[in-house]
């Protein structure tokens, strides 16, 4: 029926809060599942980072902006007999409706697979969805779109108090309240209203305290319903789910409950239609059978990649299956293997999941959390018991080891547990060890008895602990090793050595969908402290790949990419892959990724418990001093690489670059002292340790200055420093926030930034590519634009950074990946850093060059080598085509962030261009990062008085394409001295309309705003800030401008064509690229 | 305020030893271990007829955490003879428990051992077979093993009479509903007497033993066979009165009543390895092709051998292990289901069983 069917799949795009890797998974899945029934797969996605745009995963994959009009193109070019519209997130969903209505699915004769669109318009509209659910007697909460404040009172007569205030269109609740009192009522209501562009507030029942319940549920064309998994939320109602701390399944839930919103959620999806899967979300009053229906999600969303997760049972894939006509019945299980996919997962172990909040980078970020999502990422932790979970989740989160000790000096306890933060979890742990009533910890947070009496045990726990209580006892909770001896004044380490002396060691127990009732074969553990292992040692030789958790800004999804392939490429050699992760919306956390995953931690505990389990010393002992199993620690970036270091000391074997290579590249003394060595200039600096030697440093090198301290991760805590003031003051704070740790001092060179990501055998070193940031260095790399091939590189920089980098991965001693920053000024060529491991790049480079950079890395770390592989050496030859990579943000999900771009990295996500000219690439990477501007818009320009000259041409030719140009004053005088053409507008405090009206008012499409050298511009905070809140670019960056600006003189976005990725690099390979390059591509696969 | 804990030791026969730690009565019990899947409803577990005779594994590890509620109750007393968790919740929450599961299970006289291992526990069972079984806080192993071997097996001892009511009585709820069914009572959960009279029967429960001439003199519209405990080819009384029964008027059967219509057919009956236990056994209705989630808890299953000659046709089917889960007859009038519809505990799926069987009473 479906064989030979072609099927169009479109991706989430670039990872943004709300929207992370979720989608990857989903999608993978998705290729997978739908070719092996035969189908020709078209996937579209906009962000390189992911395995689902990798060349294997699905038939043809297009990395084209995910716009209507690019999707139109594909379509015209692929005519695919349909599109698969709820395996991309919100995005994807929202295109196929575009596409829709647009008539391109009619005129080219593509059919909806799936839930059919008239359901996701049911499902997506607020009104039409509570007219529907009305009608089939579910509840939903009450609530009303009001224009003034009598009708607001009408409905507070009506539906009684509390209310909640949501003010029409403002981003992140601005304006909007929570209304406990008669008395409070018109003055909210009209904060409201005043907050609101179009004078409109809703109105709706604050169910507070109310649980809050997710139900994941799956519908075939057949009319079979089922429930993969119900998720209940500790913090109640009022958090965005995505922003909860969730448990998996419900724990406070009677059987009688449980049925009553299971069935619920069955009715919905059959009166919706729905063919695939849905979330359903509840609220449920503590204190009665009360229900309302919250919201329904017509498609796999985050919750379903969580829920697949907790269960083992791969939503994804049977939603792709069901959506081409397969029933359920008729899927087999992919767990058992005898059994179908038409059953409901038993689980027995509970699951807990708890967000990753990116306010370690934000510290002046507003940490509130409620109905909008800020979370970039999350961790789950699997245990046999809650308290255990919970503990394992906290270790995973990485957030600077800290543990649920964690308190800091002046928290308002009552404050924090009572309105919800980032930080809520911890505030409680405290007030409880404060001796606060478990009644009054109740009556402010809203959290089920339940939970709080599980987080009292941990504290009654602690102090047993303290007072020398049973170790067994404290493991079976789920007390980390460090944790326990931060109690009794022990190192972690003598803990361990303790437990290993009395036998306490955990076991490894299967998740297999069916609480043991059959048997199954799924490598998927979790590890608790019981009686019966079931994860016996692997057989033969096996590596560990260490995964890269959750995600967050520094540390994305293209870590997962990385660990992903390394797990082929080790499976690929014959040697069994272990996959260690915490993170339940990756591609490496499904189960099939590798050949055995434990989901755990990435902390040195489980990961040396997971080796003692694979290799027991018993076998080690037959081994000799030589282990076999092999540890790969390049891949899962920071996170993994920082785990190298205990692997080592206990004498497990690491594969590729040794401890003594990152030692040498990441400690900046000795990676000077290297560099000096082998004659590789680098910006003049050094390490300094007080705050006098950091002055004499930058005396010596001369202001501006770049200052770090010396082991970072995506740029944190890094700033450029203009004078003396600045660097005493940035001391103090830099000092804070890493005492022991020495800070760097070195010139900024403000050049052309570089980035180098290359393979290196021990002998041989081959460079897929060079590539070039837009913005001058001082932007992070992971907040720059970045082109391929190089766009201004001179012949002689090109050897100079070969030759560098060459010798450099010699030098260190790497085995496998080496990424390298240089900056380029006038003729110089400097070292910025090394970086021992994979990058951020590694994807991006690996699909536009197509080397299989990870496998190849993987594989020349298990000893082979680069010539035995077939593989050339050196820098391989630039391809006919430019690719661009470009930057993706979620400042308007954080409120209080500031948005300008410096050495401290913010984004959350990356897209790609590719075209046949380097303008076509560009216009396309803006497009995709949604850096826009309308035909006849008008641009809005504050720049520094130190930027004005450098600025001037830029603006001259968007005043020259006809463009309107509004400008702060300075600017403004600036700009009609040179006969532009500008209106200048107040700044904020002159009267209005200012600034910030011009921009809210919509009258500015686009903003270009640089920075005062070193400080903020009076303005510039509220400028971006507004410009967030109205969702129109704000580029703080000129080189972004200037090219940017360059992109609008291009053809129109409507003349560039579309093809799809192999077209532009096998055509690279087809004009003459050397033979090896055919031989590096010829072994990819092998899973 | 927490009595001190006593270890508890679980012997299997075939001499495999759980340990744990005892809760609810102290006091030895031996029974057929079984292991239910269930995530939610313990409390209705502990009250099922059908869980007679046997020591309850609950694969689910943190048990007791919305406590016991005075209304989730689906017999006149609590029904099994032991329940074995990994983890009890002493301090329950949920808005209608008024006391905790240990403290139900002490003033019950049952025993229960918390922290043993039930996953290995389950895997035990589910490679071996059900076994009986023996726990202990005093006895030592060897001497538990001694005693299981005197004990008589699960399959071989008539539950029913012990579950079954000892008079007829009118379900109080039903009184007045529009049709007039007879209930035999093998081991029923209140839950289907509810739903039955939720669909507009008037519900008059007989016991066990009750004799075909008997019930009929009452002139129900139709019969409503029960589930129950144990194995059904031990009921020599129930499978004669169920053979004239369903040659007399339209008739339901579940579960144990399911089997009975089977062997009063002429088919026969075996015994599960171990059983199906949960609340998440996928039933495909053959008919239909409709797949449904479904309650189930029984340990032993109608062979399809024979059903074909007995006039019946397999009507629903366990898409895990292909066993029959429902009948139909060339001729007579009724509908035979081996899961329930009642659920509680498990889902709500199939009360569309229940409403098919009100359309059978219209149509005769």
């Amino acid at each position: 029926m479906s064989d030979g069917m072609k099927v169009l799949i479109i991706g989430s795009g670039p990872i943004v809060i709300g929207q992370a890797a979720e989608f990857d998974y989903a999608g993978t899945q998705a290729c997978r599942s739908l070719r092996e029934e035969g189908i020709t797969t078209v996937l579209v996605n906009s962000n390189p980072a992911t395995i689902m745009t990798d060349p294997d995963v699905a038939d043809v994959v297009y990395l084209e902006p995910l716009t209507v009009s690019f999707l139109e193109k594909i379509i015209q070019r692929e005519r695919p007999d349909g599109l698969l519209p709820t395996l991309g997130g919100q995005t994807g969903l929202n295109l196929a409706l575009e596409l829709a209505e647009h008539g391109v699915l009619e005129r080219y004769g593509v059919k909806l697979l799936g839930t059919s669109l008239d359901t996701i318009r049911k499902a997506e509209d607020r009104e039409l969805f509570k007219r529907l659910l009305l009608e089939m007697g579910e509840p939903v909460p009450d609530s009303l779109s009001v224009e003034n404040v009598d009708d607001a009172a009408r409905f507070v007569e009506r539906c009684g108090l509390p209310i909640i205030i949501r003010p029409a269109f403002t981003l992140g609740g601005t304006g909007g309240g929570v209304v406990r009192t008669q008395a409070q009522l018109s003055t909210m209501v009209q904060a409201g209203l005043d907050a609101s562009p179009i004078h409109q507030v809703l109105v709706e029942k604050y169910l507070q305290g109310w649980k809050e319940l997710e139900y994941e549920v799956m519908r075939d064309a057949g009319d079979t319903c089922i429930t993969i998994c119900n998720m209940e939320n500790i913090d109640p109602m009022g958090v965005h789910t995505g922003d909860s701390i969730v448990v998996a399944p419900s724990q406070t839930l009677t059987d009688k409950e449980h049925q009553m919103l299971r069935s619920s959620a069955l009715r919905i999806i059959r009166a919706l239609g729905i063919e695939g899967g849905c979330n359903v979300q509840f609220a449920l009053d503590p204190a009665s059978f009360n229900y309302y229906v919250i919201e329904v999600n017509p498609r796999v969303s985050r919750s379903s990649a969580l829920a697949s997760k907790a269960t083992g049972y791969p939503i994804a894939r049977v939603a792709a299956k069901i959506a081409i006509g397969k029933r359920l019945h008729e899927i087999p299980n992919a767990v058992t293997k005898e059994t179908t996919a038409a059953f409901e997962p038993a689980l027995d172990y509970c699951v807990v999941k708890i967000p990753r909040w990116p306010f370690d980078k934000f510290p002046g970020g507003d940490r509130s959390i409620g109905t909008q999502m800020k979370a970039t990422g999350e961790v789950m932790a699997i245990d046999r018991r809650f308290e255990a979970a919970l503990q394992k989740a906290v270790r995973s989160l990485e957030i600077g080891g800290r543990s649920l000790l964690w308190r800091e000096p002046g928290w308002d306890l009552p404050k924090m547990i009572g309105q919800s933060n980032d930080l809520r979890l911890w505030a409680i742990f405290a007030a409880l060890r404060d001796g606060m009533a478990l009644e009054e910890v109740h009556q402010l947070s809203g959290i089920d008895p339940w939970f709080l009496r599980a987080f009292q045990r941990l504290v009654q726990a602690e102090e047993a602990i303290s007072a020398g209580g049973s170790l067994l006892e404290a493991k079976q909770l789920g007390f980390p090793d460090a944790v326990i001896g931060e109690l009794t004044g022990k190192s972690a380490e003598s803990v361990r050595s303790e437990r290993e002396r009395l036998g306490i060691r955990p076991v490894y127990k299967m998740v297999d969908t069916c609480a043991a009732e059959f048997e199954a074969r799924t490598p998927y553990f979790y590890s608790t402290y019981d009686h019966e292992n079931e994860a016996l040692p692997t057989t033969g030789p096996a590596a560990v790949v260490l995964g890269s958790g959750p995600i967050r800004i520094g540390q994305g999804i293209e870590f997962d990419y990385c660990s992903v392939h390394s797990a082929w490429a080790l499976s690929e050699a014959g040697c069994a892959s272990i996959m260690v992760n915490s993170n339940p919306e990756t591609v490496s956390t499904d189960f099939d990724s590798s050949q055995r995953l434990y989901f755990e931690p990435l902390d040195d505990e489980s990961v040396l418990d997971i080796l003692a389990n694979e290799e027991p010393a018993t076998r080690q002992a037959e081994l000799g001093a030589q282990h076999s199993v092999q540890v790969v620690c390049q891949f899962g970036g920071q996170t993994a690489i920082n785990l190298a270091e205990a692997v080592e000391r206990a004498h497990y074997r690491i594969a590729g670059s040794q401890t003594t290579a990152i030692d040498l590249a990441e400690d900046r003394e000795k990676f000077g002292q290297l560099l000096r060595e082998l004659s590789i200039p680098q910006p003049p600096g050094a390490t300094a340790t007080t705050v006098q030697r950091a002055l004499d440093v930058a005396a010596s090198v001369g202001y501006p200055v770049l200052v770090r301290p010396s082991y970072v991760l995506g740029g944190r805590a890094m700033e450029i420093i203009y004078n003396d003031t600045q660097l005493r003051q940035y001391l103090t704070l830099a000092i804070a926030v890493s005492p022991s740790r020495p800070v760097l001092v070195d010139q900024y060179v403000e050049g052309t930034e570089v980035e180098v990501d290359l393979i290196c055998d021990g002998t041989e070193v081959l460079i897929p590519g060079i590539m070039e940031h837009i913005e001058r260095a001082g932007v992070h790399s992971g907040d720059s634009m970045a082109a391929f091939p190089p766009l201004h590189l001179t012949a002689d920089h090109v050897a100079r950074i070969v030759d560098f980098s060459t010798r450099m991965a010699l030098g260190l001693g790497i085995r496998g990946l080496l990424n390298i920053q240089y900056v380029v000024r006038g003729e110089e060529v400097l070292v910025i850093e090394a970086n021992p491991r994979s990058s951020r790049t590694v994807p991006f480079l690996s699909k536009v060059t197509e080397v299989p950079m990870v496998r190849l890395a993987t594989l020349v770390s298990l000893g082979r080598t680069l010539a035995g592989l077939g593989c050339g050496t050196g820098l391989l030859p630039p391809p006919p085509f430019a690719a661009i990579k470009a930057p993706v943000f979620s400042m308007s999900k954080l409120l209080g962030v500031d948005a300008y771009l410096g050495p401290e990295m913010k984004s959350t996500g990356e897209v790609m261009g590719i075209d046949w000219t380097v303008q076509g690439a560009i216009a396309k990477a803006f497009k995709a990062a949604g850096v826009d501007l309308p035909e006849r818009g008008a641009v809005l320009a504050s720049i520094a008085d130190r930027d004005k000259d450098a600025a001037l041409d830029t603006l001259a030719r968007l005043d020259r394409m006809g463009y309107r140009l509004f400008a702060t004053s300075g600017t403004a005088r600036f700009l009609a001295a040179h006969g532009i053409a500008v209106e200048a507008v107040r700044r904020i405090g002159e009267g209005s309309p200012d600034v910030v009206d011009a921009i809210t008012t919509g009258q500015v499409q686009a903003i270009i705003n640089t920075m005062q050298g070193g400080g903020p511009m009076k303005d510039g905070f509220e400028i971006r800030r507004a410009a967030v809140e109205a969702r129109i670019p704000c580029l703080t960056s000129l080189d972004t401008a200037r090219e940017f600006v360059t992109s609008l003189e291009g053809p129109p976005l409507r003349d560039l064509g579309v093809a799809p990725l192999t077209e532009y690099t096998r055509r690279h390979l087809g004009t003459g690229h050397d033979r090896e390059g055919q031989a590096v591509m010829g072994g990819g696969g092998g899973h | 305020m927490q009595p001190e804990p006593r270890r508890a030791v679980l012997v299997l026969e075939d001499g495999s030893v759980f340990e744990g730690t005892a809760f609810g009565a102290a006091a030895d019990a031996i029974g057929e271990v079984v292991f239910s899947t269930g995530m939610t409803g313990y409390q209705e577990i502990l009250s099922d007829p059908s869980f007679r005779g046997q020591i309850v594994v609950l694969t689910y590890p943190l048990v007791g955490n919305y406590g016991i509620n005075p209304e989730d109750v689906e017999s006149r007393e609590l029904q099994l003879n032991a329940l074995i968790v990994h983890e009890l919740c002493r301090e329950p929450s949920n808005w209608r428990s008024n006391r905790s599961l240990d403290k139900h299970l002490r003033a019950a006289e049952i025993p229960a051992v918390s922290g043993v291992d039930t996953r290995a526990l389950t895997k035990h069972i589910r490679q071996a077979g059900a076994l009986m079984g023996a726990i202990s806080c005093e006895r030592g192993p060897a001497e538990l093993l001694a005693r299981l071997k005197l004990n008589p097996n699960y399959s071989a001892i008539d539950f029913v009479k012990v579950v079954s009511c000892a008079e007829p009585y009118v379900w109080e709820e039903s009184r007045g509903k529009r049709h007039r069914v007879a209930l035999v009572d093998f081991g029923v959960k209140y839950n289907l007497l509810r739903v039955l009279s939720q669909a507009g029967c008037e519900v008059t429960v007989h016991p066990c033993d009750s004799s075909a001439k008997d019930i009929l003199a009452t002139q129900p519209e139709g019969v409503v066979l029960s589930p129950g405990p144990g194995n059904p080819a031990l009921l020599d009384y129930a499978i004669e009165s169920t053979r004239a029964l369903i040659h007399a008027k339209p008739t339901l059967g579940v579960c144990l009543g399911h089997q009975l219509i089977g062997l009063a057919l002429g088919a026969s009956t075996y015994k599960l390895k171990f059983g199906h236990r949960g609340a998440n056994h996928p039933v495909l209705e053959e008919a239909t092709g409709v797949v449904r989630v479904t309650s189930q808890n029984h340990g032993f299953a109608l062979d399809r051998a024979g059903l074909a000659e007995a006039g019946a046709t397999v009507s629903h089917r366990n898409l895990n292990d292909g066993t029959v889960e429902g009948l139909r007859h060339r001729e007579l009038p009724l509908l035979s289901i081996q899961f329930h519809p009642e659920a509680s505990p498990g889902p709500n799926d199939s009360l569309n069983i229940v409403r098919q069987f009100v359309e059978l009473l219209e149509a005769a």
